[in-house]
């Protein structure tokens, strides 16, 4: 009935893919695999959604839900990042993030 | 057993793509590994009984946003130039292992009120009335669609040209 494998398990899954997302999301200077790894850590929020509400409330479905709409802010986050990340390879000529300075004083 | 042996070469496969992600300096390259992260994690949600989920996880990630970013690498030509790390790197690792040491140990310490019941499956039928039927969350399914509206507007003016 009961797995060896429980909640735990998937909660400390998703802990390590949003720690790793957030290690590249603040060590990286290109804007783009910066994006990539906000995406890693979405991901990893959503295995902890699903994972509480496969285990927590097996018969409400919530948490799926809530992974639903993370999934439409996600992509609607990538769309405009990505449009930005290409608007400011038009002006500046790179998107390094440590080159792109014009409003730190 | 057979999910037990699934997760954990789901689990593995995942956390080695994402590191490669954020290790590897050809930017084309990890975004090669990163499809293979969203793919690993749809293997996941397929573990945890969430059939649409999953579905939707290959459809969206893998489908729409992997050749988003990868047309957008290839529209900058920074694949040459590689990702290198700035400055912050060595705090950046200290901010993560601390973050997952905390968040780890709050996790294994935290008595967790597991149900007994057997998942729901499949969950298709239930997500839908769940999202749009009596009582669910209607209201934020229309606040969705005019977010992508609002999102698709803002990239087609932010990349048009002047």
């Amino acid at each position: 009935m009961i797995n060896n494998i429980g909640l735990e398990h998937y909660l400390i899954l998703s802990a390590i893919l949003f720690s790793i997302g957030l290690y590249g999301a603040l060590a990286k200077r290109n804007a783009i695999v910066i994006l990539m790894s906000i995406e890693i850590m979405l991901n990893a929020v959503n295995i902890a959604m699903v994972a509480f509400s496969r285990y927590i409330t097996p018969s409400l479905l919530t948490g799926q839900v809530f992974v639903i709409f993370i999934m439409v802010v996600a992509a609607a986050e990538a769309a405009v990042g990505l449009a930005i990340i290409i608007a400011i390879y038009r002006s500046h000529d790179t998107i390094e993030t440590t080159k792109i300075d014009l409003m730190k004083w | 057993m057979g999910l037990d042996i699934a997760f954990w070469i789901l689990a593995v496969i995942g956390i080695a793509a994402a590191l490669t992600v954020v290790l590897l300096r050809n930017v084309f390259r990890a975004a090669l590994s990163l499809i293979l992260c969203f793919l690993t994690v749809a293997g996941i949600y397929a573990t945890l009984s969430a059939d649409f989920l999953a579905a939707v996880q290959v459809l969206i990630y893998i489908g729409g946003i992997s050749v988003l970013i990868i047309l957008v690498i290839m529209l900058t030509r920074e694949v040459q130039r590689g990702s290198p790390s700035n400055k912050l790197q060595f705090p950046a690792f200290l901010v993560a292992i601390l973050f997952l040491m905390v968040v780890a140990f709050a996790l294994i310490n935290t008595p967790w009120q597991v149900s007994m019941l057997p998942p729901l499956e499949p969950t298709t039928a239930a997500l839908a009335g769940k999202l749009l039927g009596e009582g669910g969350f209607i209201l934020p399914v229309e606040i969705a669609a005019v977010l992508l509206l609002a999102a698709i507007l803002g990239a087609i003016v932010l990349v048009r040209e002047k």
